[in-house]
């Protein structure tokens, strides 16, 4: 259960390896902020394209992430499917024109070449991050993440925090589990075929303990950090961080070449969307 | 000195309760039928969390811990959902001084006028922010996404309603009550 959960950094002599944190946290960001906005079919393809190519620089092997690609194959499907039922006409509504291939528009289920464009871009705005995330998950070190955040701007006690979470989840998933079977050995049927309530009471059998044990550790945790003199300073240095090298600078002119391309283009489409039905 | 030590407590217990939030969002989801949609036992834990530590402790928990099982299971995390799920954290915080949780059981009263007050933010959150910020960030069609929102409001307001409160009741219930000790004669 561990290890197929959290996906994790392996260590390999290649390039996106050797960027700082930093530098591919920033990346990331900007990608998914951009990719959210804009419905620019090319430039969306653009940015999935440049990072399955990265994908395959990493030297990351699929087995390595078979499982999570499988759960975002499925996400994406349910969500257009939805996306679809409840608004069949949708794509003709947002890009002005009718172009059918099935069914009438008097027809509440009609099939268009607009609806079909418009979820694929969806599909591509789902998906397009995911090589760009996983390269991220899996070639940069977890203690590096709370370093790179507080180098990016954010407050090293938020940092700090997003550091306790990532290295208290192997933990804490390890004490749910104890609880879990032990309270299964007393009797407490939460499998899936026990009724819904009897389950939600099992939860909250698993809950309590696993909630009392984790206060406790806060206390002990806070007391150690107390005791090293946690949060004296305004600043803190990181054992983890890493200075930024020439391949860094290049990464980050890159990216904001993508930025100014994706701007640009919303000039150019007047608006978020391109429309090639014009 | 007092201020030093309850800082480092919310850094703490905001990564905690982040993994605590991450590993329940993971593992406990009950489904209710519906697809896509399960009575979130994670949600139920905010409340406590939020009575004990305040706004920004709750509303950055759960944030990062969202966030972060997003980003594991969906490769980006759904913005809108996440940020939502954050204020969500922050409205239960403001209870903090309501409920006065570490000053023993918590009485009928406090308990019903808690759940109104839920419902209310649920709803705020899920039904109008949220979906609200689907349409204007992913352009998805409104139906889909008001439907989406209003499933979450239900499930989320009875997670909370139910796990919530009987967490609330239990952990309040270890708190010894203020003025419990007297002098004997």
């Amino acid at each position: 259960m561990t290890e197929n959960l959290f996906i994790g950094y392996i260590d390999r002599p290649t390039f996106l390896h050797h960027l700082s944190g930093s530098t591919k946290l920033i990346g990331f960001i900007s990608f998914s902020i951009i990719g959210m906005v804009t419905f620019d079919t090319r430039f969306l393809l653009g940015i999935l394209i440049m990072s399955l190519v990265l994908f395959h620089y990493a030297q990351i092997r699929y087995r390595e992430v078979a499982l999570i690609v499988k759960v975002i194959i499925a996400f994406a499907a349910l969500n257009l499917i939805m996306v679809y039922v409840f608004g069949p006409g949708y794509g003709m509504q947002i890009y002005g024109t009718k172009h059918l291939i099935l069914g009438n528009s008097q027809h509440y289920f009609n099939l268009s070449w607009e609806e079909l464009f418009y979820l694929f871009n969806l599909l591509l705005k789902y998906v397009f991050a995911v090589p760009l995330a996983l390269i991220f998950l899996l070639t940069t070190n977890p203690s590096e993440f709370a370093a790179s955040l507080n180098k990016i701007g954010i407050s090293y006690r938020i940092s700090y925090a997003f550091e306790i979470a990532l290295r208290y989840i192997p933990t804490v998933q390890r004490d749910y589990r104890t609880i879990s079977l032990a309270q299964q050995a007393r009797g407490y049927e939460m499998s899936k075929t026990a009724p819904l309530m009897q389950r939600a009471k099992g939860a909250v059998q698993i809950l309590l303990p696993l909630i009392f044990t984790s206060l406790e550790r806060i206390e002990t945790i806070s007391q150690a950090m107390a005791l090293r003199r946690f949060g004296q300073q305004h600043k803190r240095t990181w054992y983890m961080a890493r200075p930024f090298k020439t391949a860094d600078y290049l990464s980050l002119i890159v990216i904001a070449v993508w930025l100014i391309l994706g701007i640009y283009l919303f000039k150019v489409n007047n608006g978020r969307f391109w429309n090639p039905f014009k | 000195m007092k201020k030093k030590t309850d800082s480092i407590q919310s850094v703490v217990a905001t990564g905690i309760g982040a993994a605590i939030i991450f590993v329940l969002m993971k593992f406990v989801a009950i489904p209710t039928g519906i697809p896509n949609t399960q009575v979130n036992v994670a949600e139920g834990f905010l409340p406590l969390l939020a009575a004990i530590y305040g706004p920004i402790t709750a509303g950055l928990a759960i944030f990062i811990g969202h966030a972060l099982n997003d980003f594991v299971t969906y490769g980006s995390p759904w913005w809108t959902w996440v940020i939502v799920d954050g204020l969500v954290g922050v409205a239960f915080g403001f209870l903090k001084n309501k409920l006065q949780i570490q000053a023993g059981a918590l009485s009928v009263a406090k308990l019903v006028w808690f759940n109104i007050y839920q419902v209310i933010v649920n709803f705020i959150g899920w039904v109008l922010l949220a979906p609200t910020g689907d349409i204007l960030i992913y352009h998805e069609p409104a139906g889909k996404v008001y439907i989406q929102g209003l499933t979450t409001w239900v499930v989320n307001s009875l997670s909370v309603a139910i796990i919530g409160t009987i967490l609330l009741v239990l952990y309040s219930r270890t708190r010894t009550k203020h003025g419990s000790l007297k002098k004997e004669d």
